[in-house]
């Protein structure tokens, strides 16, 4: 846990580790045909089920009984959409699973880049402890506390509710140890002393110097934890009903009839799956710079 | 009160105030829970009950004569070893390609974590269509070759295969990335001067790359361990939201028993008793496993 996270841009365009390259040997090996063949056969694989799920969307469901079974796209994925909002609450769903995740990510990001900021910039009697401790709590499986948490939620009235699986989503230990790992790399003790010479108290040096440091880890941060949260599955189904569900809770129901009905259920997961596969798409280069960055550090 | 004690109020105390929201929303929906779960696992708890009688290890003791417990263990412990054996060694393998210079990095990366972002209920539903029995392509494409259809779902085995594959196609390339940011950091010269001894790209793999990035792979293997033991949605969802896993509960595991229990028999005491259980198995796997990978290294 002592190495720290490295400020993307700034270090990728620092000059001087680049000159000393110069005139060494290759880096790394260079990719021949075979390595981009086993790459193509990975992302293949990577991306048949979710090509499959949309065929079988726009499929009916008896041209999934043919032989050979469809490979191409059908005429039928409007159609199938219709039944599967007139089936489960779907607009519902994705709204609630919208509301969900926007909340626990403004509130994971805030509460993160302030905790953050104390344990990578103040001293304080304790500091140690408690970072051990929020890592420590980052290893303990989330099932273990799920039958309390119901019978907590039951005795305020909040089963059925989404304050029920936003509430103990708002904050987060990876978020925590991710943003003081970024912080008291990205943010010189410098200008955080010349600041306070100046007269700023912490809350200010907070706003001004802090926040504006962070913005690229907590972009990373907050992407993470939307689609953690867009995709959380055990608790929004234990704590909410089918009539007012989250996306994930909505699928189950999709997939849970006596006669699996393939092409209503493949539709449910490709509308569930493309708003993340937008969100991935625009900022994918990104998220993977936060997995890489925030994971080595075990 | 003057300036300069203002000054250091704010200096010692405020970041008290950064770390509270935190600490105290986490010791409301996290840390009790925990606590809790112990207190009620020594109780017969039904939620709809007003009584709570005090059953001291009763619940403890029946779980451990409880074969359905046992089963669960078992499936847990197959399909745990079944998907992360291959999804490790694969996302080592993967890593080692995405490593090399490659035109288009960010694609390849990309294209390496697409499964990670789709949610566990949807790759459940369809890979629960790929394995269908009667119209899953698994099982078409099982017959240009030749071979009978398989009922994937119906055997102890099959069915935790098909589980496996879930698992292994939504994390192979989320590991992969985790492996190549540990690469990075390798001392490219130890490639360089081991080219010029002659050896080939998978001695490299096997003599340099992996003894370096020894840590990560050990938290890879814990981490794994955590998430492996509590698989829900792949085989809740599978059975077509079976909460038995399957007639013979072929592939019901531990969060799903607990689920069960839980949340059809509202058990609450015997559910929080298998979650502490549960949690007991994880550390000695996750310790044992540490164990194994650590080891590992001295030979």
């Amino acid at each position: 846990m002592t190495s720290t996270l490295t400020r993307p841009t700034p270090a990728r365009h620092a000059p001087a580790p680049r000159m000393r390259r110069t005139g060494r040997r290759p880096r790394a090996a260079t990719a021949g045909r075979l390595t981009y063949l086993f790459l193509l056969g990975f992302a293949l694989f990577s991306a048949f089920p979710l090509y499959w799920s949309l065929v079988v969307a726009s499929q009916d469901n008896s041209a999934l009984g043919q032989v050979p079974p469809p490979v191409l796209l059908g005429g039928n994925l409007m159609e199938n959409i219709e039944r599967a909002f007139g089936t489960v609450p779907f607009l519902r769903a994705l709204t609630n699973s919208f509301i969900v995740s926007a909340s626990i990510t403004v509130s994971v990001v805030l509460f993160s880049t302030l905790a953050g900021f104390a344990f990578a910039k103040l001293r304080f009697r304790g500091r140690n402890a408690m970072l051990l401790i929020i890592i420590g709590t980052m290893m303990v499986p989330t099932q273990l506390g799920i039958i309390p948490l119901y019978i907590l939620m039951a005795k305020i009235q909040w089963t059925g509710t989404l304050y029920a699986v936003i509430a103990p989503s708002l904050v987060s230990a990876f978020g925590v140890f991710f943003m003081t790992q970024y912080l008291s790399e990205a943010v010189p003790n410098e200008l955080l002393e010349a600041g306070r010479v100046d007269g700023c108290h912490t809350l200010r040096l907070f706003w001004h110097v802090v926040l504006p440091a962070a913005r690229p880890a907590a972009a990373v941060l907050g992407m993470l934890t939307f689609m953690t949260a867009w995709n959380d599955f055990f608790w929004p189904l234990v704590v909410l009903t089918p009539e007012d569900p989250t996306v994930q809770v909505a699928l189950s129901t999709l997939a849970s009839g006596y006669i699996q009905d393939f092409s209503l259920s493949l539709t449910g997961t490709t509308i569930a799956t493309v708003p993340l596969l937008v969100v991935f798409g625009l900022l994918g280069k990104h998220i993977i710079g936060g997995i890489m960055q925030g994971a080595v550090k075990g | 009160m003057s300036r300069s004690r203002l000054y250091r109020l704010d200096v010692h105390g405020s970041p008290y105030l950064y770390v509270a929201p935190f600490f105290v929303i986490f010791a409301i929906f996290g840390a009790f829970p925990l606590v809790y779960t112990a207190w009620v696992s020594l109780h017969e708890w039904n939620l709809l009950a007003e009584e709570h009688p005090f059953l001291g290890l009763a619940n403890y003791t029946a779980l451990f004569a409880d074969p359905y417990f046992w089963n669960a263990l078992r499936n847990t412990a197959s399909i745990w070893v079944l998907s992360t054996v291959p999804q490790l060694v694969m996302a080592l393998g993967l890593a080692h390609l995405l490593n090399r210079r490659l035109r288009a990095p960010t694609f390849w990366r990309m294209s390496a974590l697409l499964p990670n972002i789709t949610s566990v209920a949807a790759v459940a539903i369809i890979f629960g269509q790929l394995f269908g029995r009667d119209y899953g392509l698994v099982n078409w494409l099982l017959g240009v070759f030749g071979a009978g259809k398989i009922d994937w779902q119906a055997g102890t085995a099959t069915s935790h295969i098909a589980i496996s594959a879930m698992v292994i196609w939504r994390w192979t390339g989320y590991n992969a990335l985790i492996y190549l940011a540990a690469m990075q950091a390798v001392n490219k010269d130890l490639y360089d001067s081991a080219e010029l001894d002659g050896a080939n790209s998978f001695q490299q793999l096997t003599k340099i790359t992996v003894p370096a990035i020894r840590p990560t792979i050990i938290f890879t293997v814990i981490v794994s361990t955590i998430g492996g033991l509590q698989l829900l949605a792949e085989p809740l969802l599978f059975g077509g939201s079976s909460i038995t896993g399957g007639s013979d509960r072929q592939f019901q595991t531990l969060s799903l028993y607990l689920y069960e229990v839980g949340f059809t028999r509202f058990d609450f005491g015997y559910a929080a008793a298998s979650a502490w259980v549960m949690f007991g198995v994880i550390v000695l796997a996750a310790a044992g496993n540490y164990w194994l990978t650590s080891r590992l290294r001295r030979s």
